[in-house]
């Protein structure tokens, strides 16, 4: 048994894991505030790695102006898609605002597609990256940063909803919408916010994910695997969505490194989320820590 | 309902059979018969690029009428119908090239297995809703997807299936002009089986599942049976029309069973009207001229400005993408029952012409 790989792959695991839950947890936002699943989350860190990266080689701006700029679009953008697209969908059938999104998530990602092309584009280097040694693994310096931004975003979030008042404004509506409304909370306004604060958050996991690998089409991928990270956690519970993000990081890497050592089936990893998924869906569907209101037909 | 105003001045339905007739009036039923008797004389007309947009609207529209059951008279969700689609594909191909079966009973067969399979995709369904649902389908999706690269045995993994021509009573069919009737029978048996069993009680039992399925369990309605079973109904018609595309193309790989082709999938029955049997193939024929359509204007365009400005030539892909995308979007936003609902009221506005009351 290969010791060394399988810590090298448990610590890839975590930082993958880390940033899935950064993407899980703005995934769970929106679903909590809003009852919308969206279909579209890759996009949107598609769309903000997209948008930094044009800023950053096109205009040659400095990443601290560049940043701020994307966050600033993404924030317009989430509102304007809420306001635009969403927002006359309240009301509409299950069925059909998944359909939304998904319609959405294919227009953003061949939209980018169209616009910045399908080859893998480097990121310009924002600082010098090279390893260090931690607890005698070697790590490098732009993953170490990518797992601290991951934990700086997930505190964030939680002072958000613990202390500010727009968080609290925000886990009352989703509590019940109807005494918010009576409690002065603009309904309306907190959709909006739930959405432009997802969009930027998983820009800014998609700017991470950008600096570490480069932008490409890829990117969206995490869309697509955040699902067996919110279903792991409960699809209601955001720190339930953190640890599933996690679980699920390692599962894959734990599931590359049985597969690579002693299975041999090849992209084994690419597939394990989605049978835990599955077995989820089939014995807990409500997760580690989602609300048990699932009605059991 | 809009049909009802359809009906003449006077004619009252006196018992239950008449009102659930597929063709209340003559010139619908005549109209039915000479559109099937039109298609049979296509293949003598048509020239061959027409002639595969048909038999592609064929097959893909017996795989969505499949997903409309689900999807519009179920109200279940599926974002995995191409794996099914794909899973007939193969089957077909594994069954009629590796076994002693022609291809004649392959297909019916390959229908068979990928029902079965679909009823144990279907057997968590029968405890999911709504987003739940959807998103052990995309798994399903991709679970599935995985198989077909991995099973070398089956799909020939890397290396395309290949599939035998359609032969029947050791006469094979060559070329698109005899396998458009094979599509067209297969067609026209499933629209007409369909409509059929939506009016029998099982067809009634997965509309009542549909709209409240609290009453429809108090009705005496089993909830779990029919959620699996259209499950795989569903399954059993992206078989047939999958298995009827491998034997079409002759070769089957992987490429063609991506979430992409089941998001096309409910783009087409959205589009055609969610629990309409005709409405589904309307949306195929409207998802299948889409992308072509689109290359003709590109066509058309070639070496103008526009072309030059959007670089449409090697784009065409994305757009086409984005297209279907934003079809999709706009139409559950402005026209969320499709159109056999716009068909309807077309029919309706030309009844009463010039008199709208």
């Amino acid at each position: 048994m290969n010791t060394q790989l399988l810590i090298q792959l448990l610590a890839n695991g975590l930082i993958v894991g880390t940033l899935y839950g950064v993407v899980a947890m703005s995934f769970v936002l929106i679903y909590k505030a809003t009852q919308v699943v969206n279909f579209a989350q890759g996009e949107f860190l598609l769309i903000g790695a997209w948008v930094c990266w044009w800023l950053l080689t096109k205009y040659q701006l400095p990443f601290y102006l560049g940043m701020p700029i994307t966050l600033v679009f993404m924030l317009i953008f989430g509102v304007a898609l809420q306001v635009c697209v969403l927002r006359p969908m309240i009301g509409e059938p299950v069925i059909s605002v998944i359909m939304v999104t998904i319609g959405l998530s294919m227009v953003f990602q061949s939209a980018m597609k169209w616009i910045f092309g399908t080859n893998l584009q480097p990121f310009p280097p924002i600082f010098s990256s090279h390893a260090v040694d931690v607890f005698g693994l070697r790590i490098q310096t732009v993953y170490l940063m990518s797992l601290v931004v991951s934990l700086a975003m997930m505190a964030g979030m939680a002072w958000f909803f613990q202390f500010s008042k727009y968080g609290l404004a925000m886990r009352a509506t989703a509590f019940n919408q109807q005494v918010a409304q009576s409690l002065g909370i603009s309904v309306k306004t907190v959709f909006a916010m739930a959405w432009a604060i997802s969009a930027v958050v998983s820009a800014v996991a998609g700017v991470v994910v950008a600096v570490v690998n480069g932008v490409s089409a890829g990117l969206s991928a995490y869309g697509i695997k955040v699902f067996p990270a919110v279903i792991l956690g409960g699809l209601d519970s955001i720190a339930g969505a953190v640890l599933g993000g996690v679980i699920i990081g390692l599962l894959e890497n734990l599931a590359h490194f049985f597969d690579s050592e002693y299975l041999h089936w090849g992209n084994l990893y690419e597939i394990a989320p989605f049978y835990v998924l599955i077995i989820i869906l089939m014995i807990k569907p409500y997760g580690l820590f989602g609300t048990r209101d699932i009605e059991r037909v | 309902m809009a049909t009802q105003s359809l009906l003449p001045a006077g004619d009252f339905h006196t018992s239950y059979a008449a009102d659930t007739v597929i063709f209340p009036t003559a010139a619908g039923r005549w109209s039915a018969v000479a559109a099937i008797a039109l298609l049979c004389c296509a293949p003598l007309v048509l020239s061959q690029y027409w002639l595969s947009i048909l038999i592609q609207i064929g097959y893909l529209g017996i795989a969505a009428l499949g997903l409309n059951i689900l999807v519009g008279f179920t109200g279940q969700i599926s974002i995995g119908h191409a794996a099914f689609f794909g899973l007939g594909a193969f089957t077909s191909a594994y069954v009629s090239s590796k076994l002693p079966v022609p291809v004649f009973f392959a297909i019916p067969l390959s229908a068979l297995i990928a029902a079965i399979v679909g009823l144990v995709f279907g057997l968590p369904a029968a405890r999911l809703k709504g987003l739940y649902l959807a998103i052990a389908t995309l798994a399903a999706q991709y679970i599935l997807l995985d198989f077909f690269s991995r099973a070398e045995w089956f799909t020939g993994g890397s290396v395309p299936a290949i599939a035998a021509p359609f032969s029947i009573f050791g006469f094979t069919l060559r070329g698109d002009r005899q396998y458009f009737y094979v599509v067209l029978a297969y067609l026209v048996l499933s629209y007409v089986l369909t409509t059929n069993l939506m009016r029998t009680r099982d067809g009634r039992a997965l509309v009542a599942v549909r709209d409240h399925y609290l009453s429809a369990e108090i009705m005496g309605i089993n909830l779990t049976k029919y959620r699996t079973l259209s499950f795989g109904l569903a399954a059993f018609y992206a078989g047939l029309g999958g298995a009827l595309y491998a034997h079409y193309q002759e070769i089957v790989s992987n490429e063609g069973f991506t979430i992409d082709r089941s998001i096309m999938f409910l783009a087409m029955v959205i589009i055609g009207g969610l629990g309409s049997v005709m409405g589904t193939l309307m949306g195929t024929v409207f998802m299948v001229l889409l992308p072509e359509a689109m290359e003709w204007v590109s066509a058309a365009l070639r070496g103008g400005p526009i072309d030059q400005l959007l670089a449409l030539g090697k784009n065409i892909a994305f757009l086409r993408e984005i297209a279907i995308g934003a079809v999709i979007v706009l139409f559950l936003l402005f026209e969320p029952d499709g159109l056999a609902h716009r068909w309807r009221r077309i029919k309706a506005y030309w009844k009463l012409y010039p008199f709208s009351h």
